[in-house]
């Protein structure tokens, strides 16, 4: 597995980047030091670390919610420093899916619009074509009996498969997750989790998923460690390396 | 989901739907808003242009008379006057100098609608042993009537000023006897008499000038004046009556005349009339204000509330503009939408205005007319002030830190 990951093209790619807060203060702190990162297509990676290592931070920086204090940052081959907000979003919008630990649905629309939504903010009018893809996207997660519903009158792990539903629907290279499963029962929380693995291995799309749940970073690929804001660890997971070669 | 409407409306309307409470709430208040200021409007004008119509009613905007003599000091060529007490002259009847000139050039005045020629001056109706002093006015019909709606004062007869026609005020004809037809003796101060027959009785609902005004020919006034081919005024009315006296100043800049308009003979009248327009100005001021923060109050507090929503439709691609795009939406609806509803209301509040205010004998107190201009500007006024008190929230929901919005 991770000798095919390392042939695909990286659809994530972070040179030596730094981040730091309160530049030029008395108090600047250096969240992330030096980050050199590489996630390819179709990889499933889990991203672990303590509090305050700088998950957070760092996931902030991969999914262009903030930008980097220095070093360079390359989503889908372009590189991000010099672009504006307005194609940062752009840029965003098609090329990275968010997973969050809460589902965070917009609770004016029902199921299947809240899927449409990405799709609609980035071509600007509904269509039909908008709908088939969100409705497929609902099938895909097993909540097409659901599109109607509003997502207040879902249950928990339901709202997070619509958002992850959601989340494919620009189809996007990579989706970042953070402890997407951290809010739910252990039965939904697998559940959600064998939706993700789904996805990753029927669509091809890259995984980067932020957790504390040790359990959960156990069945990924690969399991990236931060610690004080450096990489301490990138190693491919042998347990599910093995366990897949033996299937 | 609407596929006629854009994302930024769509989102716009689903928030609204979804605070309900607080979307009527404010709609109410800016329907309560707008209903004060359509009232409040068309009762002002209403009242405006009643008593507007009753000042100008027998007056004209701008009067254009000749220079008032003045006596000069006599001087024996140093600068010390030689005659210590210097009296002002009497003022004689003269014609405006050239006045066929000056009024050839007031017509070409954009502001101008009409002009007329006027001869007015002294003299005495008599009818038997009744006598009584009275304003001789010659007019030219077509044009005075442009100017003075002289025709829709006549309660007896008709309006005809020819050589030998005279038109005279009801008070006039109560105090000599005569009616339609009555021949009456109308002489100068100083003069030969001429008989003239009434064809017509006016009533301008005013004492003074139904006892003191008769209406002759142009010619006539002229012969009896003593002013043949001149006149002694040149009058007229300019399209906004309250932009009269620019008006008058660029005409005596000109011209070597003397000009007057209505505002500077009317000058405590045309201050209240300023000041209830000023008042009015305030009141409509102050309560847009309130709908205009009412609206931003709201929205505010919408954008705090959203504002975990707005991160997320900023994290899958929505741009800064989008967003800023849904609060102004927002706000123009709310704004539209209660100044609709404060329309119908400020009609309704009218209709009651008209069945309470009223005199004595059933009539209206004075006519409102609320015109449809009133309630678009007060629509499109409303929708703007919602566009702009939006403008704020709307800023911080699109500056919002995506990052920080979702962790909350």
């Amino acid at each position: 597995m991770a000798d095919i990951a390392s042939a695909a093209q990286p659809v994530l790619q972070l040179v030596n980047v730094h981040k730091s807060y309160g530049t030029g203060t008395r108090v600047e702190q250096e969240v992330l030091r030096g980050i050199d990162l590489v996630l390819r297509k179709g990889e499933f990676a889990a991203l672990i670390g303590p509090s305050g290592s700088g998950k957070s931070t760092l996931l902030n920086l991969i999914g262009l919610l903030d930008r980097a204090s220095s070093g360079q940052l390359f989503i889908d081959g372009e590189e991000t420093g010099a672009l504006d907000d307005t194609s940062l979003t752009r840029l965003r919008g098609r090329s990275i899916g968010f997973v969050f630990q809460h589902s965070y649905l917009l609770e004016e629309f029902t199921a299947l619009e809240n899927v449409m939504m990405p799709l609609l903010a980035t071509h600007g009018w509904p269509s039909e074509a908008m709908r088939t893809t969100a409705l497929e996207l609902l099938g895909r997660v097993g909540l097409e009996r659901w599109k109607d519903h509003k997502a207040t009158e879902l249950s928990g792990g339901q709202q997070q498969r619509v958002a992850i539903a959601r989340a494919l629907a620009m189809k996007p290279p990579m989706i970042l997750a953070d402890e997407p499963t951290g809010n739910l029962d252990t039965r939904s929380a697998d559940g959600v989790f064998d939706l993700l693995r789904e996805v990753n291995s029927h669509l091809g799309t890259s995984f980067l998923i932020v957790t504390h749940d040790t359990r959960l970073a156990q069945r990924c690929d690969r399991i990236i460690e931060l610690v004080d804001g450096r990489i301490v660890s990138d190693q491919p997971n042998l347990q599910v390396v093995r366990h897949e070669a033996g299937d | 989901m609407n596929r006629y409407l854009p994302f930024e409306w769509i989102a716009a309307t689903r928030f609204m739907r979804n605070g309900l409470m607080q979307t009527l709430l404010i709609i109410s208040g800016v329907a309560l808003g707008v209903s004060v200021i359509v009232f409040m409007s068309a009762l002002l004008t209403g009242l405006q242009s009643n008593l507007f119509r009753r000042t100008l009613d027998y007056q004209a905007q701008i009067v254009i008379i000749p220079p008032e003599d003045v006596a000069r000091p006599l001087r024996g060529g140093g600068p010390v006057a030689e005659a210590a007490i210097l009296q002002p002259r009497s003022q004689r009847l003269r014609s405006v100098d050239q006045w066929q000139k000056v009024r050839d050039l007031i017509r070409r005045m954009p502001e101008v609608v009409a002009v007329t020629p006027v001869v007015s001056g002294p003299g005495f109706a008599a009818r038997g042993d009744a006598s009584k002093a009275v304003n001789i006015t010659g007019i030219e019909p077509d044009s005075y009537l442009r100017i003075i709606a002289l025709r829709d004062k006549i309660v007896a007869g008709h309006l005809s000023v020819s050589n030998a026609e005279i038109i005279i005020g009801t008070e006039l004809a109560n105090d000599l006897g005569v009616k339609v037809g009555d021949k009456l003796s109308l002489s100068p101060a100083s003069g030969a008499m001429q008989t003239l027959i009434v064809s017509g009785i006016f009533d301008f609902g005013n004492k003074g000038i139904n006892g003191r005004n008769v209406y002759v020919a142009l010619r006539v006034a002229q012969s009896m004046l003593d002013l043949a081919g001149g006149v002694s005024s040149i009058e007229l009315n300019v399209r906004d009556p309250f932009l009269a006296e620019t008006t008058a100043q660029q005409i005596a800049a000109q011209t070597n005349v003397q000009v007057d308009s209505w505002i500077t003979t009317n000058a405590q009248f045309f201050t209240a009339m300023s000041a209830q327009t000023m008042s009015n100005t305030f009141i409509r001021f102050f309560v847009g204000l309130t709908a205009a923060l009412g609206i931003a109050s709201v929205l505010v507090v919408s954008v705090v509330q959203k504002s975990k929503e707005i991160g997320i439709l900023r994290a899958m691609g929505t741009t800064q503009q989008q967003i800023l795009r849904v609060f102004l939406i927002q706000g123009g609806v709310m704004g539209m939408i209660g100044s609709l509803f404060g329309s119908a209301l400020g009609a309704v509040f009218l209709s009651f205005w008209r069945g309470v205010a009223k005199n004595p004998d059933g009539t209206q107190m004075f006519a409102i007319t609320a015109e449809p201009r009133l309630f678009v500007i007060a629509t499109i006024g409303a929708t703007l002030i919602g566009v702009l008190s939006a403008a704020a929230p709307a800023r911080r929901a699109a500056r919002l830190d995506p990052a920080v919005a979702i962790r909350g």
